[in-house]
């Protein structure tokens, strides 16, 4: 597995970080509020970092940064659940309990190993398989640590940062293949359906495979 | 036990488990795998990552006009517990990983094992939908009758070895089989072999009795 992550093909390099004029309003704050490090420059910026939020309401319970996340994730949840199948109505309903999960969990929140769009995605699609297949979900035991008291900024932005960069990368893909990995993450494709060849973006998420190996390496010492 | 581990989880089973478009037995081989397997789990989580992109990429829709009061009031109530089912303690050498122990209601010596003949057993896991999974027990030395499979079949070793047509599996591998594949997996001498197995569809057996006995071992 470590040495297949180095053969797998080199379709899909990442475009650099995007440009944060290139997202709709309200996300300038939140980048700025996560420049934590002092490094302002325009790369950091361009994280559109949603960590602090999650902090703000971790420790003050603070329903103005609640606000600001739900403004940005809610309608794409919504909108998610909806692709996934359900009415509008149960979307409506689904997306309030998965934003409400986010508040309540706000301290398992852990920026060194997701960015908050992957967080809300997986509390999203687990509340899906859930409400609409009506069936559990096993999860991998958990790793023996919790989210790091202070984990190393630098890497917790690249890592914030990836997700947009993914999100860039998947808009520049040709509709087609953009639309199978779409429908993957809808619950369209049965496992068998996702084959290799439909384009899995294997080289776009190599970089990705590494870091997150790096850090389970650097961990487990 | 990571370093160990020859035979992995296919690119396409872990994106679907990120997706979480698996049934629940699937779901239930890879959390196991996954709960043994570094390099797997940090696969899985990059195609989260990927999850995160496509939410990310979606074009927002319009929410009910106080969604955002009603999600405030849902926090103030406090949402109804989920009824996560308690992990069971790990005895000491526990064969079982995590997850196949919530199905379980405990350790390996708490399965209720199913004779099926010639010393090999099996305990059905309760499942949503028709995939199927199941804990086999293969003494030392014993073969699993010849069989070929209508879906595809994940099995991962948790204790022991067995050796089929295309190669041994140790603790922590996975063999993931199609309908292509008619195999007799053998456990290797020495030590019994426990299995995890999942399947979408009921297997072929090529003998005559291990087809009369299928309907009523549902397997």
């Amino acid at each position: 597995m470590f040495t297949d992550v180095d053969t797998l093909d080199h379709a899909f390099t990442p475009p650099p970080a995007p440009v944060l004029s290139s997202f709709p309003g309200g996300r300038a704050d939140a980048a700025r509020a996560a420049i934590v490090t002092g490094a302002g420059d325009a790369k950091s910026d361009a994280a559109c970092d949603w960590t602090a939020h999650v902090h703000r309401i971790r420790d003050t319970r603070d329903q103005g940064a609640f606000a600001e996340l739900f403004g940005h994730f809610a309608p794409r949840v919504k909108a998610f659940l909806i692709r996934s199948g359900a009415d509008a109505g149960l979307a409506e309903e689904c997306t309030q309990e998965v934003m409400a999960t986010l508040w309540q969990k706000a301290h398992q929140f852990d920026p060194a190993r997701a960015s908050v769009a992957t967080w809300v995605f997986t509390i999203a699609r687990n509340r899906r398989i859930d409400a609409l297949r009506r069936q559990r979900r096993p999860e991998p035991e958990d790793l023996p640590w919790g989210p790091e008291a202070d984990p190393d900024q630098e890497e917790v932005v690249t890592l914030q940062q990836e997700t947009d960069r993914l999100a860039e990368a998947l808009r520049a893909l040709p509709d087609k293949q953009r639309y199978l990995i779409e429908r993957a993450y809808f619950g369209e494709l049965s496992h068998t359906e996702i084959a290799a060849e439909t384009g899995l973006p294997l080289g776009t998420i190599k970089s990705r495979i590494r870091l997150a190996l790096e850090r389970l390496r650097h961990e487990m010492k | 036990m990571s370093a160990k581990i020859k035979h992995h989880l296919s690119p396409q089973l872990l994106m679907a488990y990120a997706a979480g478009a698996l049934p629940e037995a699937f779901d239930l081989v890879v959390a196991s795998h996954l709960s043994l397997c570094d390099a797997c789990r940090a696969e899985a989580e990059s195609y989260e990552t990927l999850g995160g992109a496509v939410l990310e990429n979606e074009n927002a829709v319009a929410l009910d006009e106080d969604s955002l009061a009603a999600t405030l009031r849902l926090i103030e109530t406090g949402l109804p517990e989920p009824a996560e089912a308690a992990i069971p303690e790990a005895a000491p050498g526990e064969a079982l990983p995590a997850p196949v122990r919530v199905y379980v209601g405990g350790g390996l010596d708490d399965v209720r094992w199913q004779n099926i003949g010639r010393g090999v057993k099996q305990a059905l896991l309760p499942m949503t939908g028709e995939a199927r999974a199941r804990l086999l027990y293969i003494p030392a030395g014993m073969a699993v009758p010849d069989h070929g499979h209508s879906g595809a079949e994940v099995t991962l070793v948790l204790r022991g070895a067995f050796s089929d047509e295309s190669d041994r599996f140790g603790p922590g591998d996975v063999e993931i089989a199609d309908e292509k594949l008619h195999h007799s997996p053998v456990a290797e001498e020495g030590e019994d072999c426990i299995c995890l197995a999942v399947t979408d569809a009921p297997l072929r057996f090529s003998g005559l009795v291990p087809r009369l006995a299928q309907p009523f071992l549902q397997i």
